[in-house]
């Protein structure tokens, strides 16, 4: 029994990683039908910033996480105008060009700081566990649960309380027609982007303690966190908050039943039956294209 | 007549080299004659630069072309300089294969150093059994394999874990946690680690595999807080280990009471895992970087002048170093005007060597007698030596496999 809780527990540790990651990845989508394969690389940009301000102005990772946000959002939004602007008339071509913007971005990483893993110290005031009985949780990854809920409330006000947030739901709703009452559609999107961006990159803050930062992090996380924005509903921000929780449980208990090899083959198998009753996903977000 | 005048035509696109190397070794033997007549000699070095394995390929790379360098600037082979001609495979196994052959046919290289990997390995091995070539593989490896073409320098499965499961089972106890990623090498570990366990009554409380680049280790941590073993055994791999041994970390698991044993963990993966995290678990391993002898100091002071003052090396560069040194050797005891892969070989078989961690010899059967150590790492990322063999130990590629055995004339099964 008390392994269950403690799975309970790794559970929604993951599924917090997975929110902030899939959380960037689904609001690019619902805003702009743009699937991101460089998203995964912009977690990894996020890592090596972390890295970057620890071992140049010795920052620690969460006094970090402010400025790696603004850095890989800058990134995302450079990347923005400069290729994806031009591709949204063609949607499926964006998955080619953000692919290979993916790989430019690791070969630069590896070029440029090498391939090697790099090492990122954890928080001091972080370290050690809290333990209830036989439960026993790691400060570390209850902060990070933690910032995860701040960061999914954060989105939510900022698409629902804001001005900004009222343009970006009026262009999902209907582009042509919110241009017509002078959205600029184009600023919101470039805005959207680098906002996905940058909390991809604080997700690749969050878990550089954790993990081991080398170029090609990104890669296993993104396929992750697309299963994640699937599984919850394209666009839906509630739907992707579900289900990261729901994958994080289901591949923990089902790691421990079983194992973290089947267990994964298990969580595929469950994916692909949901997605056969549910073709849009546990909570669709209501969209005209 | 038809029947004849095939027969006479494909021995005239043989003699033309057109048919291949397998029918013709005469041929080939005539192709490599030439090699030795020209300025240089062409030393093949065939390490991913890109790619998933070029976090730990290029420090192979860097190794190897240093020993090189080392031995040009002392003069050569015979008067000779060899020639690295580099190839970069970028970590994919199909592509070592094709960068082996243009090597070894093209470049006329007559031998070959590369690789990390058992799959890049396994890839090359066709190639250089047809050219009937030399590739030298300095990595650990999970043994089952006896081929005449390849020179192996890593350590085998008895020659990491003889000395070290007796040791831990005595000093922590024999209820053992096995975890290793989902792939051949630590099947077979701890295959051979089964047998050692079973002569002395240990008992294997858990055996798991997780896939290849898996990242989270919570459910594993759990794991073994509920079966409470008194070892983990790890064949984790590269970013795999690095996650696993920053979380156990991060758990507050305790190394003193519950220790890592690594086969896998070296100084560059202590590096990426913080010094901190790494300190007070145990690896296996023919060689560390603060071993104390004369040979190492030297490579490591060299090493360190030549590629920064934070690079460490560890026991699959040390390997790719001094494999390239045996070659030099052997090329020394051949005649300059014939020079040969299975010239090369026959005169490595029986040599010994001052490498960084001790005198080391070639088998008949073309893996390295090396020296088992047991380091415990300190919180400065540097392994302490606390337990060294006072022999060298034999290679037995199939100790798991009673009744095989790995020979100067291949495979014997008995």
């Amino acid at each position: 029994m008390d392994v269950v809780f403690n799975q309970i527990f790794a559970g929604v540790s993951f599924a917090s990683i997975l929110l902030i990651i899939a959380l960037g990845l689904a609001i690019i989508y619902g805003t702009m039908g743009v699937i991101n394969l460089a998203h995964g690389e912009f977690v990894m940009l996020g890592a090596y910033a972390t890295w970057a301000l620890q071992t140049y102005a010795g920052l620690g990772v969460v006094t970090a996480l402010p400025l790696v946000f603004l850095a890989v959002a800058a990134a995302g939004w450079v990347i923005e105008k400069v290729i994806v602007q031009r591709l949204y008339t063609r949607p499926l071509d964006t998955i080619l060009a953000t692919w290979g913007i993916g790989i430019i971005l690791q070969q630069a990483v590896r070029l440029g700081v090498g391939a090697e893993s790099r090492f990122v110290r954890g928080p001091e005031w972080l370290s050690g566990n809290i333990e209830i009985g036989s439960l026993v949780m790691s400060n570390y990854r209850l902060f990070v649960i933690f910032f995860s809920l701040v960061v999914l409330a954060g989105t939510w006000m900022l698409m629902t309380r804001t001005e900004f947030g009222m343009k970006l739901r009026a262009v999902i709703q209907n582009r042509g027609i919110s241009e017509c009452y002078g959205i600029e559609a184009k600023k919101v999107y470039s805005v959207t982007f680098a906002y996905g961006a940058g909390l991809a990159g604080i997700a690749g803050a969050l878990i550089t303690p954790l993990f081991s930062t080398i170029p090609t992090m990104g890669t296993g996380l993104v396929v992750d966190a697309f299963l994640v924005v699937i599984v919850g509903g394209l666009g839906s921000l509630m739907g992707t908050a579900a289900a990261a929780l729901l994958i994080g449980e289901v591949t923990a208990l089902f790691s421990i039943v079983i194992n973290d090899t089947l267990g994964r083959i298990a969580v595929l198998a469950g994916i692909i039956l949901l997605i056969r009753y549910r073709p849009r996903g546990l909570f669709p977000a209501d969209t005209r294209r | 007549m038809k029947r004849r005048e095939f027969l006479g035509r494909a021995g005239a696109a043989s003699t033309l080299g057109l048919a291949g190397g397998l029918s013709a070794p005469a041929l080939l033997s005539g192709v490599s004659r030439a090699y030795a007549a020209g300025d240089d000699i062409p030393v093949g070095l065939l390490f991913s630069l890109t790619g998933a394995v070029a976090v730990v390929e290029h420090t192979l790379h860097d190794a190897a072309l240093m020993a090189i360098e080392e031995i040009n600037a002392a003069g050569g082979v015979h008067g000779k300089q060899l020639r690295p001609i580099i190839e970069d495979p970028a970590s994919d196994p199909a592509t070592y294969a094709d960068r082996a052959r243009r090597l070894m046919i093209r470049d006329k290289c007559v031998s070959v150093f590369g690789s990390y990997t058992s799959s890049s390995r396994q890839a090359v091995l066709p190639i250089a059994e047809q050219r009937n070539n030399l590739y030298w593989y300095p990595t650990l490896y999970e043994g089952r394999e006896c081929s005449r073409n390849i020179m192996y320098g890593g350590a085998l499965a008895n020659q990491q874990q003889d000395i070290l499961i007796p040791w831990l089972a005595e000093n922590f106890g024999s209820r053992f946690y096995m975890v290793g990623n989902n792939y051949v090498y630590p099947k077979e570990e701890n295959n051979y680690c089964k047998t050692l366990l079973k002569v002395l009554d240990g008992e294997v409380v858990h055996e798991e595999y997780v896939p290849m680049g898996h990242s989270d280790f919570s459910s594993v941590i759990n794991r073994i807080r509920a079966e409470e073993p008194d070892v983990i055994f790890s064949t984790l791999v590269g970013d795999s280990d690095v996650a696993f041994a920053r979380q156990y970390h991060a758990a507050e698991l305790d190394p003193a009471k519950l220790p890592v044993c690594s086969l896998t963990r070296s100084e560059v993966e202590v590096k990426a895992i913080g010094g901190e995290a790494a300190a007070g678990h145990f690896s296996s391993a023919p060689y560390f970087m603060g071993h104390e002898s004369a040979e190492n100091e030297k490579f490591v002071e060299a090493y360190k002048a030549r590629f920064g003052a934070d690079e460490v090396t560890h026991f699959v560069s040390e390997a790719a170093y001094f494999q390239v040194y045996q070659f030099k050797a052997a090329l020394e005891k051949l005649d300059p005007s014939n020079i040969t892969p299975t010239g090369i070989r026959d005169a490595a078989v029986g040599m010994t060597m001052m490498a960084p961690q001790g005198e080391i010899l070639i088998d008949e059967n073309l893996h390295t007698h090396l020296w088992p150590k047991i380091g415990q790492w300190q919180s400065d990322g540097q392994a302490k030596v606390i337990v060294q063999s006072d022999k060298r130990f034999e290679p037995k590629p199939y100790a798991a496999y009673p009744g095989q055995e790995c020979t100067g004339a291949g495979l014997v099964k008995s």
